[in-house]
């Protein structure tokens, strides 16, 4: 079980999957707060602006097609940083495209998850990861 | 998504945990093939299987205390070849020290979870696993 007083970040541009996203956790009593980045420059800033001080999230969850500075950059800039490169980056994206699956593993993604366009399956898949990365996985300090 | 025709690599040299884990996913009815290294070298000839041209794995369940060469190694191994680096590592031990969960996601570990002891909670554990590394995560080619 992890801490429950550190975050989960959301990257995520469109605000019905950052809705759902937040409703599917919800409604499972996940403890940890949900920080919502909606552009890939806002989740360079949060890490940037906080620098050594913020408590890292226990898990990204990172959509690849961002506006302003892409998915890419952002899991780029997390996998070769000192200290952001070990916390788990779960790559969420619309593409099952072989090429793009490819690079996000090639970054260093943790994992690679294709959105479902349904909504009831969109909350099953929301809530295995949320059991997988909030309870079974045990996160880096 | 199924992932059923790849095989599942697990690398542990305790026989009786060996058995336990095929008997879990056994149970939840996983029906990838198993293929066991038993050492850290059966372990690392693997490479040499997918050099040759052998299907990669979908997920590879490591454990970190392995005789003749350590867990970390291989992972590490793993995680720099040009064919395995990409596969999903998740490392599957009952170690939950700090500084083996650290270590393991510095070499590239894509997840890390604590084997319960008890069995029933277990078979919980590799369903879970089962669930999100072969059915909802796309593993790379």
């Amino acid at each position: 079980m992890c801490d429950p007083i550190r975050p989960i970040l959301l990257v995520e541009d469109n605000p019905m999957d950052v809705d759902l996203t937040k409703r599917a956790f919800a409604r499972r009593k996940v403890v940890n707060p949900i920080e919502v980045a909606r552009d890939g420059e806002e989740a360079l800033d949060f890490f940037k602006q906080s620098e050594g001080r913020i408590l890292l999230p226990i898990v990204i969850l990172l959509d690849l097609k961002l506006p302003k500075v892409d998915g890419l950059e952002v899991l780029r800039y997390l996998k070769t940083h000192p200290r952001f490169h070990v916390v788990p980056v779960v790559v969420l994206s619309t593409s099952s495209e072989d090429s793009d699956i490819q690079v996000a593993y090639r970054e260093g993604a943790n994992s690679y998850i294709a959105k479902p366009v349904d909504f009831d399956r969109f909350i099953q898949v929301v809530d295995q990861m949320r059991i997988y990365w909030c309870i079974l996985n045990k996160p880096p300090r | 998504m199924n992932n059923t025709d790849r095989s599942i690599l697990l690398i542990e040299d305790n026989p009786m945990d060996v058995d336990l884990t095929r008997r879990a996913f056994a149970r939840r009815k996983v029906i990838n093939p198993f293929q066991v290294a038993r050492d850290g070298e059966e372990a690392l000839a693997f490479l040499g299987k997918w050099e040759a041209g052998e299907a990669l794995p979908v997920v590879i369940l490591l454990d970190i205390n392995l005789p003749k060469v350590n867990g970390l190694e291989i992972l590490h191994q793993f995680k720099t070849h040009p064919l395995s680096q990409k596969v999903p590592v998740i490392i599957l031990t009952t170690s939950d020290e700090d500084r083996d969960i650290q270590v393991a996601y510095e070499q590239g570990a894509n997840s890390y979870i604590v084997k319960p002891v008890d069995f029933e909670k277990f078979v919980d554990v590799a369903a879970q696993i089962d669930l999100y590394w072969n059915v909802i995560n796309i593993p790379p080619r």
